[in-house]
């Protein structure tokens, strides 16, 4: 593996990077250092605002404005890139350095063709024919195992999925067969399957092309199945420089251990404690959520079959976790519990029926019944202090005068380890992982009998993310609360949850104890689901060459009237349910 | 398709009827009456009355306003009460002028206002950019008329570069056309301005640099076109201002356009040739806006008329 005597092809040494000019200006990245070497993986973990991403960014060129390289160097092949003119660094981007990003859904240009974009990159590294162009896109499409490669050189990105345009990103970067790929988060948006799958191609194309791969992720089961070397940064200082076996099996740092100890690891729970003798607060039947769908005049009007028939209950103090990737109707299932959209089939709490409820019967019923969501940053209005925000539903449910507000929500605070004096700032002064906090505190505040979390741990740091779930687990017990917890994360649902539900293209195909169903799947989709999981352990390394052949949801817009079939249940025995057929 | 375009004249046919029915109260209920102005001041009342009747306004309103509406469906929008000529032959005689400082106008300002908004984005927050986006602001708020007089007694008296005014040749057209251009471009200005800064933030532009592509063909392939898009529907509301100004510039230049026309009917409160005006600019702004819809799926293959 080491390669001390070659010369790296990459090397960054003692870059810092400030943002903002002058004395308001402030270092993001601090002496960051390495060498990448021919053929290697080289990943460089962190969490949010450790600089990760802007050291990616001043290696292409492309740092925003106000953000600029102090001192330090970058060099490949020997050639300085720091301060090299603009002309160069054209020359080199997309030619012999390619980069790929995080959000595949916007880093294509909706109005030109895949066709258009791919070709672009070439024409302007290499004088080829029109021939020529075609077929070095369509060669390079085919290596990134695209179905049907002609059809989507003509399409543009809206008409692909979100799996789909990474791979046209990832193709884009790899046309001219750059010597380093940059990869900065490519995974993190999408499902694990989809994740699986891209993580297999870029270690094929590495393989093929013999491209050195710079990656950039926070998640520590990537770094394991993807790194040779790593580099783990917090706070824009370097924390540890590594070999992935060693960092994994001997971290030197202490928060590479903080870190690693955080990370919530698949197949670690032991068996959840017993609720089955509870009484049931939720009872779900036959559930099902369809939009329509509006066809042109002379089409007849078709459905959008979100949810089909879900049975499930919840128990007193019993957490279930309901799994699955996006579009399986996970969401769609919290938001007709909490009545925000219409649904058939009968939902009762305490044996009360929810669906068919209005006006000040429905408002009754939202005391016992709260959500909180995935977005901390989009959840609280940014124009009312946390005062406003939490107390907010006491307002509205109870009239309770401003002063026993006040006291009521630094009690509430007080839960969730906010200091009162919280209460008179505004939400832009915290941080994601206290913001989450603050919007728990407000779906407590009328002492709910069951919370809907959908996600909402997701767009937390997994540092942060172990602490809220530790908050909510400790909430849980000593409120006697149920939660629905929705999560497309299974080892977070394996820690948290006592029974699991996966979902698929609408429906429950699996429904058990979290280890009956975690660590005993008897359904193919969950199996599928399982396998994709990255682990961060380096003797654990998948293989995800399965996974790789396209795997078609099957189509949720059905005409008018159909009926799916019932689905049949066959029991595995203690509580564990698998669909057949 | 088809149907999205049936389905759009039928809504512009409703839109028309509202606008004339609007108009045509509103003449109705005005203090000014037309026959006491074609009759003269020293007119006996017993004349007043006879011209009235024989203009059809001694009948009550909804009856005006249907014998308006039949001649419509066929075609005739009335007689002018002053010049004693049918509407449509005045207002067909001056479409063509019209229409060509319309069309010159409006490319002044699209040019103009794109050009200037793509400069002050990429130069954001530069002295260009604050100085641009001021004259822009005086451009929006600019009373017509006194800009129209200015640029005419500058360039045209003063410096002497164009003729007086009048219709005739290229030289003619270009400055009434220029101070349409010049005084509607800030809007597009502004709205490009903003319009590109979101753009430029956008992640497929930082792609697109990635790419290793030069600065001008990021800009001209990949932001401009993106900032377009909400750009055009603009055009087909814009159009509606614009005839505002035509009717202003038409008549500081004295261009023989239906701006003109409209300047004089008010004047002389020929009641026939405004409604008749008012109901060809809401033909001209209804249509306006059909093409807008039209051409912006066209741009953006986002959007699918089918859906709407």
């Amino acid at each position: 593996m080491s390669n001390g005597t070659s010369q790296p092809i990459l090397s960054v040494q003692q870059l810092s990077i400030d943002v903002g000019m002058g004395a308001s200006s402030r270092r993001v990245v601090d002496h960051l250092s390495f060498d990448l070497f021919a053929g290697q993986t080289l990943c460089i973990a962190g969490e949010s605002g450790s600089g990760k991403s802007l050291s990616s960014l001043a290696i292409m060129g492309l740092l925003p404005k106000a953000v600029r390289v102090a001192e330090g160097a970058i060099s490949f092949e020997g050639r300085d890139l720091v301060g090299a003119p603009e002309r160069e660094l054209q020359r080199l981007r997309g030619k012999q350095i390619g980069m790929i990003f995080q959000e595949p859904m916007t880093s294509l240009n909706p109005l030109m063709t895949v066709g258009q974009q791919l070709q672009e990159t070439l024409r302007r590294h290499e004088p080829l024919g029109r021939q020529a162009l075609r077929q070095r896109a369509r060669e390079m499409l085919e290596s990134v195992r695209m179905p049907q490669v002609e059809k989507r050189l003509q399409q543009y990105p809206h008409e692909l999925s979100g799996g789909m345009r990474q791979r046209v990103m990832i193709a884009m970067a790899m046309l001219c067969r750059p010597k380093v790929l940059i990869a900065d988060e490519p995974t993190t948006a999408l499902d694990v399957t989809i994740q699986a799958q891209i993580l297999e191609l870029m270690r094929e194309l590495q393989q093929v092309y013999g491209t050195s791969l710079l990656m950039i992720t926070h998640d520590m089961g990537v770094v394991a199945e993807m790194a040779d070397q790593v580099v783990v940064m917090n706070h824009g200082r370097t924390e540890e420089q590594a070999p992935v076996r060693q960092l994994f099996t001997q971290p030197q740092a202490d928060y590479t251990r903080k870190l690693l100890a955080a990370v919530p690891v698949l197949g670690t729970a032991g068996q959840p404690g017993d609720v089955s003798q509870q009484p049931v607060v939720l009872q779900v039947r036959d559930l099902s959520v369809r939009f329509p769908v509006r066809m042109g005049w002379f089409e007849e009007d078709k459905q959008v079959h979100a949810v089909e028939g879900l049975n499930f209950e919840l128990r007193q103090g019993e957490t279930l976790g309901l799994v699955g990737e996006s579009g399986c109707g996970k969401s769609t299932t919290g938001k007709a519990l909490m009545n925000m959209l219409a649904y058939q089939g009968s939902v009762q709490l305490f044996g009360k029926e929810l669906n068919g409820l209005h006006g000040a019967e429905l408002q009754a019923v939202r005391r016992d019944i709260q959500m909180v969501f995935q977005d901390p940053y989009a959840a609280l209005n940014p124009r009312k202090n946390i005062l406003e925000l939490v107390g907010e539903p006491l307002l509205i449910h109870d009239q309770l005068p401003r002063a026993q507000r006040q006291e009521r929500v630094a009690e509430l605070l007080r839960q969730v380890d906010m200091p009162a004096d919280a209460m008179y700032r505004y939400p832009h002064q915290f941080s994601g992982g206290q913001r989450q906090r603050i919007c728990i505190a407000r779906a407590l505040a009328l002492n709910p009998k069951v919370i809907i979390a959908d996600e909402s741990v997701s767009a937390l740091d997994v540092s942060v993310q172990a602490q809220v779930l530790e908050l909510l687990e400790h909430l849980r017990k000593q409120h006697r609360l149920s939660y629905l917890f929705i999560s497309h994360d299974m080892a977070v649902v394996e820690r948290i949850c006592h029974r699991v539900a996966v979902m698929y293209g609408g429906q429950i195909v699996e429904i058990g104890r979290r280890d009956h169903v975690l660590h005993n799947p008897q359904h193919p989709y969950t199996k599928r689901l399982l396998s994709a999981v990255p682990m961060p352990d380096v003797d654990q390394k998948r293989d995800f060459k399965a996974l790789l052949q396209e795997f078609e949801q099957p189509s949720p817009i059905k005409g008018k009237g159909f009926e799916a079939p019932l689905q049949k249940f066959h029991d595995v025995g203690g509580g564990h349910w698998v669909a057949v057929g | 398709m088809l149907a999205f375009i049936s389905r759009r004249i039928g809504y512009s046919l409703l839109i028309l009827l509202g606008v004339t029915f609007i108009t045509y109260l509103l003449l109705f209920m005005l203090p000014a009456d037309p026959a006491r102005q074609i009759a003269g001041r020293s007119a006996t009342p017993e004349v007043v009355a006879g011209i009235r009747m024989q203009l059809g306004l001694d009948l009550p309103f909804y009856q005006q306003y249907a014998n308006y509406l039949g001649n419509l469906v066929q075609g005739d929008l009335g007689r002018s009460y002053i010049q004693r000529s049918p509407v449509t032959e005045l207002i067909g005689a001056r479409l063509r002028p019209s229409l060509e400082l319309m069309a010159a106008g409006i490319g002044f300002e699209l040019l103009i206002g794109i050009s200037l908004g793509v400069i002050a984005a990429l130069r954001r927050d530069s002295w260009a950019d604050k100085a641009l986006m001021a004259l822009s602001f005086i451009g929006v708020s600019a009373p017509q008329f006194i800009a129209a007089m200015l640029f005419l007694y500058f360039f045209a008296v003063q410096l002497d570069w164009f003729p007086m005014g009048g219709y005739g040749g290229f030289e003619h057209l270009l400055l009434p056309a220029l101070t349409l251009g010049i005084l509607g471009s800030g809007w597009y200005s502004r709205m490009v301005r903003s319009s590109m800064i979101e753009v430029l933030h956008q992640d497929f532009i930082r792609t697109a640099r990635a790419k290793g592509l030069s600065r001008v063909r990021v800009v001209l392939r990949h932001v401009l076109p993106n900032a377009i898009v909400p750009v055009i529907p603009m055009i087909g509301i814009d159009i509606g201002i614009f005839m505002g100004g035509l009717v202003v510039v038409e008549s500081v230049f004295g261009w023989p356009g239906i701006g003109q026309l409209t300047w004089q009917a008010i004047q002389q409160v020929d009641i026939p040739v405004i409604v008749g005006v008012t109901t060809v600019s809401a033909v001209a702004i209804v249509l306006g806006n059909l093409v807008a819809d039209l051409v912006i799926p066209w741009v953006d293959p986002r959007i699918d008329i089918k859906k709407h």
